[in-house]
């Protein structure tokens, strides 16, 4: 049978209207309802005088206030029978239990058992509880205790419902109010019997289960239950109540504390659990990001703010604040699970470049210092192949920067498929630990002591893996997860040779988060393995991708091609004499101590990437910002909360055309810094001096320098020589009339420079002539010119 | 009768015309007797020589363009031609030599003993200033073997730069000094601290140095005034080459890349990634290539006008010091091995050096002597100069004249004073003082307010005059300035 209990009162059999009680006691409960429902006793005793001299301080009152006078109601019936009104006074006087009572004694019908409970009830002094209000009774807190007797004949309960006694039959008709019908869902998908109060499936084989000797155990064990609980909730009451302030922190510190030790342990133990309490920590640092908890601006830490210029321990209870805060507002990078998103992230000039992939290479086992990229560098095999080979080499990067855009796509699909088969590895690692062991063989002696902890580490936790067999993806995840940090700490160094390359093969896998670098630092050693695979792969994806519709975005995005910039094949110069100091060994020691140390010093640093990096940013930082002008609350309502429509941003924000392409745009290593040098500016010639019509005819004619520096001295002679050479001595006539007659359109003027330089020739041959002269014959060649055309 | 100037003048002038017009003559000549002259004309010039003496282009005249403009084009265009012709005509003067092995013999097995028996150098005093890592500083006249003077500046010598042989720049440990050829010290320098290298911008009169705080500075001897200092943010600035070009800085940078500055930008010109280590060493061509060596054992070209990768070496042992000759032969040393490389810039790619010479200690520095055939070397263990056909045999005694008498370097230094070029003029194009500036009004205007320091076109506020007796109150001053707004808008 089924039990309901309210959440709250202690009395729930009463309180409840919604609770059933068995059979037995029902009649004598709906008695005892009635009894609280009659509260006032009549009071004979009550003389009269007290009654005027009530009704007398009543009528004072009312004349002072506004209150009307309360018509008394006749609610009862009464001995006194007021000759005003009907009312019956005896209102305020209470009905006592006992006068009730008393004619149950009287009555012969009632049982013992009833009378006896009646008497107890009459003997408690305790007021009743009130009622819970109609709003907790809504939030009844519903357990279910399955109720298993030895012999169904013997504990028949039935249960029926209050609530489902008016028409039973109808079904769902009968919940009506949103409790009930909560109720009937919860019967309904517990696959209770509702209608009838047979035993449900569970129950009977619950039955066959337990015998009464279990049951009883079981009772015993829940009664303890019980008990304890409500120990423990009056505990919480009571500590709840202590003010000080130090006790609490206390309190709260050493639960942290607890709650630590426990964590660990039950990492260990119980992952499961572990990541439930992980989520729920998740979820209450989320909470602690959207409030403003720890912030150091409530009123105790404004008191401690006052306090601190004084006062080291304030000073240190606020920083502790501080830090909490930190620690639970950290942003986590959150790994996202849509594709979309990580392409949409590639294409935007993000955060991180495509370098951080890299895993980082460890080369040398003993020294942490050598994982840069500084010491993979060996000659190439082909190196030494001669310049046809180097030809062909230049024809295949031409292919390549032809089918950059389609090979770029196929190497995402490649890596994404990669990226995901490595995940499952990482999963089926944690269950099959032999093949960890396999990676880890191929280390070097040095490692072998740490192997054997992490094979111990991997044992424990398959025996653990074992046992819970049907663990979900929920745990399997966690425990990747785990099972890469307990690696990461003990990764086997293998020395990658084929760094470089791997380097220019970039994929598209962004990182977005710690476990996803450390995940890729883990596969470094099994690409290494691939890496020859890789390109058979690649070829018979290629039609394929090349058939697909090629992405419009990529193909703007030209990504900058590595092996053009810094792989050029390297022709190796053959030395006559011997590679350096062969003779003089100690000399070459201590030539490659000094290239270590350099090494060391540099290695930390990703050269590319971090080109790449300032490039981009000053991509961004010449590219023009949209200026958007929208006044909030200007034509349309604005307030606080309140953002400009959409059309109407779109309206004021003014595009600025972008700039010209940038010179460094097919450059890929080249940085050219796009500012425009204005001390030049101010010797250079800012407006076109007069003759000439556009800037190029103005820069072709200064072109040339004339200077003795650039030139031959005839040259120079010949470029400076001024263009008329006046002559000191020779008298200069005013102009007469004829001068000034109109020119006509000669074909001489057409002639142009040519003509001009003869004319000019010509007056220099002649010795001595003066200005006069000249003209004259100028006159006299033009009157020629006349007669002629006449 | 004493001839008058002008006589003379006209005499020369009439020379050159009769120069001018030999060729319309020699054509008239042989006009009248074909059969006499069997080269008619100028002596053709070969296309090649021709292409080296070319400014820029040619400008084709429109059609229909004005008479005086086309004057003007065909006179410039005019003066061009002949300019390329002249100078593509005495090329031929400008002779040229390199050491050619005999037959089946390798030019880089022949031995500096070989060669000093088959060279007799005859030449002018020539200064070599040494300086050494623990202080000592030396100026010699180094083929006479005159000491000049020998100090001990009782410090590290980070580098050293001989202006003339009347003065030179030491930057030691802490500052820059600049002693004269007795080895007196002018003067230090508090300004330039930790100085790793020096370059000497000759036409600039700049001296660029670059610090260990990442400070690139231009001291501007002829004032000694410091031009500019510029904040690299690159570290240690131990890498550092000139462009005789285009007088523009190049640093490399432990982080393998090259930058490029002038004085007049606080940012690089031109950032480029060259080595995937650092850079070790770098030199630059007037022609326009440079040489860097990185940590990673790579020799590489480029082609700096445009920015681009020419050639990639693999030296087994990485290059430490280059240098680039004036006729652009190469020298690299590897440790304690000096590789001579030529047409390592232009042409198909190199195999193998063109001389090799092993020093006895590791090479801390090369150095091509202009105008000689010898490289100089500072090892561990002391100089050594060693003859390689590297220098430019025609030099221009007006701008640079090694065999020049003490007066002769007077005169120099006055005129080249008086050429002295300002350091704003120096940026990737040299030519940009021949072109027009086409920066519109409201750059230009920016550029000014950023100058100036406030906005001397700017509209300035009417501020009403305070007034007594009740007219400058608030309704009459917000009149007032009603009527200055409504006068503005007419």
């Amino acid at each position: 049978s089924l039990f309901f209990s309210p959440s709250r009162s202690k009395s729930s059999v009463e309180a409840a209207p919604a609770v059933m009680a068995a059979e037995d006691n029902d009649e004598e409960l709906s008695s005892l309802e009635d009894e609280n429902v009659i509260s006032a006793s009549e009071d004979e005793e009550g003389s009269e005088d007290e009654r005027k001299h009530t009704k007398l301080l009543e009528a004072i009152s009312s004349l002072g206030g506004r209150r009307r006078m309360k018509q008394t109601e006749r609610s009862e019936a009464s001995l006194q029978v007021s000759e005003f009104s009907v009312a019956a006074d005896g209102a305020g006087e209470k009905v006592e239990l006992s006068d009730l009572l008393g004619t149950m004694e009287k009555t012969p019908g009632a049982p013992n058992k009833t009378k006896k409970q009646l008497k107890n009830l009459q003997n408690r002094k305790d007021t009743l509880e009130l009622p819970l209000s109609k709003q907790e009774t809504e939030k009844v807190f519903i357990i279910i205790i399955i109720y298993v007797p030895t012999k169904p004949n013997n504990l028949s309960f039935q249960v029926i419902l209050p609530l489902f006694r008016e028409d039973e039959k109808r079904g769902e008709k009968l919940a009506r109010t949103p409790l009930e019908q909560e109720i009937f869902s919860l019967l309904h998908s517990n696959s209770q019997p509702i209608h009838d109060p047979v035993l449900t499936p569970v129950e009977e084989a619950s039955i066959k289960a337990m015998s009464l000797e279990e049951a009883k155990i079981r009772r015993a064990e829940l009664q303890k239950a019980r008990a304890l609980q409500s120990y423990y909730e009056a505990k919480a009451r009571r500590e709840s109540k202590i003010k000080s302030k130090l006790y609490h922190r206390v309190q709260k510190k050493a639960k942290r504390r607890d709650f630590l030790k426990q964590f660990e342990e039950m990492v260990k133990t119980d992952p499961d659990a572990a990541l439930e309490e992980l989520k729920r920590m998740e979820l209450s640092r989320m909470q602690e990001r959207m409030t403003l908890k720890h912030q150091n601006s409530g009123k105790w830490a404004k008191a401690k703010a006052i306090m601190a210029k004084y006062d080291h321990s304030a000073r240190k209870a606020m920083q502790e604040q501080l830090e909490i805060n930190k620690d639970l507002t950290q942003k986590l990078a959150v790994p996202s699970e849509d594709e979309d998103e990580e392409k949409n992230g590639d294409e935007e000039a993000g955060a991180l470049p495509d370098f951080v992939n890299d895993p980082e290479p460890i080369l040398d086992p003993v020294n942490p210092w050598m994982r840069g990229k500084l010491s993979k560098e060996e000659p190439e095999p082909e190196v030494e192949a001669s310049t046809e080979a180097r030809d062909e080499d230049l024809e295949v990067q031409q292919q390549q920067e032809e089918e950059e855009e389609e090979e770029n796509e196929e190497e995402k699909l490649l890596r994404e498929f990669e990226r995901k088969r490595k995940l499952r590895e990482d999963e089926d690692d944690d269950l099959v630990p032999v093949s960890a062991e396999d990676g880890s063989k191929i280390t070097d002696n040095n490692d072998e002591d740490k192997d054997d902890k992490v094979d111990e580490d991997d044992k424990d936790e398959e025996e653990e893996e074992e046992e819970e067999e049907e663990a979900e993806e929920v745990v399997s995840e966690f425990n990747s997860l785990f099972n890469r940090l307990m690696k990461s700490n003990t990764t086997p160094a293998v020395p990658d040779q084929n760094e470089g390359e791997e380097l220019l093969d970039e994929g598209l896998v962004r990182v977005q988060t710690m476990e996803d670098l450390e995940a890729l630092r883990k596969d470094r050693t099994n690409e290494a393995n691939q890496e020859a695979s890789v390109p058979a792969t690649d070829t018979p994806t290629a039609p394929e991708s090349a058939s697909e519709p090629p992405n419009k975005k990529k193909r703007r995005r030209k990504e900058i091609d590595l092996k053009k910039v810094l792989t050029k094949q390297a022709t190796v110069v053959k030395v006559p004499l011997a590679p350096t100091v062969l003779e003089e060994e100690e000399e070459e020691e201590v030539h490659t101590e000094q290239a270590a140390i350099i090494k060391e010093a540099f290695a930390g640093d990703d050269v590319i990437s971090d080109f790449l990096k300032d490039k981009r940013k000053q991509e961004e930082a010449g590219r023009p910002k949209v200026v958007d002008l929208t006044l909030p609350g200007w034509g349309e309502w604005g307030g606080l909360g309140l953002k400009p429509s959409k059309n109407k941003r779109r309206k004021f924000r003014k595009k600025v055309a972008p700039p010209p392409p940038r010179q460094d745009k097919k450059l890929p290593a080249v940085i050219i810094s796009e500012k425009r040098d204005a001390s030049v500016a101010a010797h250079q010639v800012s407006q076109l001096p007069f003759p000439f019509q556009n800037p190029t005819q103005f820069e072709s004619c200064v072109r040339t320098p004339i200077g003795q520096t650039w030139n031959t001295q005839t040259t120079v002679r010949k470029l400076t020589a001024p263009r008329v050479v006046t002559k000191m001595g020779a008298i200069i006539e005013p102009m007469s009339r004829e001068d000034l007659v109109p020119k006509q359109k000669s074909n001489e003027a057409k002639r142009g420079a040519a003509i001009l330089l003869e004319e000019k020739r010509e007056r220099g041959k002649k010795k001595g002539s003066g200005g006069k002269r000249a003209l004259q014959q100028k006159k006299k060649k033009m009157q020629k010119q006349k007669k002629t055309k006449e | 009768a004493p001839k008058r100037y002008w006589e003379e003048t006209q005499n020369a002038t009439k020379k050159v015309e009769a120069e001018k017009s030999s060729d319309e003559s020699k054509q008239e000549n042989t006009d009248k007797e074909k059969k006499t002259d069997p080269f008619p004309g100028d002596a053709p010039i070969p296309e090649e020589r021709m292409k080296k003496f070319q400014r820029g282009n040619k400008l084709e005249v429109p059609a229909g363009t004005r008479l005086k403009l086309r004057e003007t084009l065909t006179r410039s265009e005019a003066g061009s031609d002949l300019a390329q012709n002249q100078s593509a005509r005495y090329d031929l003067l400008l002779t040229e030599d390199a050491l050619e092995g005999e037959e089946d013999e390798d030019t880089c097995t022949i031995s500096q003993e070989d060669i000093a028996e088959a060279v007799d150098i005859t030449s002018g005093s020539k200064h070599l200033l040494l300086g050494g890592r623990r202080g000592h500083v030396t100026c010699i006249e180094w083929q006479t073997k005159n000491l000049m003077c020998e100090i001990n500046v009782m410090e590290t010598v980070q580098d050293i730069w001989l202006h003339s042989e009347a003065m030179f720049a030491v930057a030691q440990k802490k500052w820059l000094h600049i002693y004269d050829s007795s080895g007196v010290e002018l003067h230090c320098i508090k300004k330039f601290n930790d100085v790793l290298r020096m370059q000497f911008l000759p036409y600039h009169f700049l001296l660029a140095t670059a610090s260990a705080t990442g400070f690139l500075q231009y001291l501007d001897v002829s004032v000694g005034k410091e031009v500019a200092a510029i904040p690299t943010r690159c570290g240690r600035l131990d890498v550092m080459a000139q462009n005789p070009y285009n007088a523009v800085i190049h640093l490399g940078h432990p982080n393998g890349t090259v930058t490029l500055w002038s004085p007049n930008q606080k940012e690089p010109l031109v950032k480029m990634l060259c080595h995937r280590g650092g850079v070790r060493s770098l030199t630059v061509d007037k022609t326009g290539y440079m040489v860097t060596s990185g940590l990673d054992r790579k020799l590489k070209v480029y082609d700096i006008r445009a920015f681009k990768p020419l050639h990639s070496f693999f030296l087994p042992a990485g290059a430490s010091c280059l240098s680039l000759s004036q006729r652009g032969l190469l020298s690299a040393a590897t440790g304690d091995i000096v590789q001579m490389y030529r047409d390592a810039c232009g042409g198909a790619p190199v195999t193998k050096p063109y001389m090799a010479h092993r020093v006895r200690g590791t090479v801390w520095g090369v150095g091509f002597c202009p105008f000689e055939d010898v490289l100089g070397v500072g090892h561990a263990e002391g100089f050594t100069s060693m003859i390689v056909p590297s220098g430019e045999p025609n030099f221009d005694a007006l701008d640079m004249n090694p065999y020049r008498s003490t007066k002769q370097r007077q005169e120099w230094e006055v005129k080249a004073l008086l050429e002295k070029v300002q350091p704003e003029l120096i940026s990737l194009d040299p030519g940009m003082l021949g072109k027009v500036d086409n920066a519109t009004f409201e750059q230009k205007h920016k550029e000014r307010v950023e100058a100036v320091g406030y906005d001397p076109l700017a509209h300035k506020k009417f501020k009403p005059r305070m007034r007594k007796r009740g007219r400058s109150s608030a309704g009459s001053v917000e009149k007032r300035k009603n009527k200055v707004a409504h006068e503005e808008l007419k």
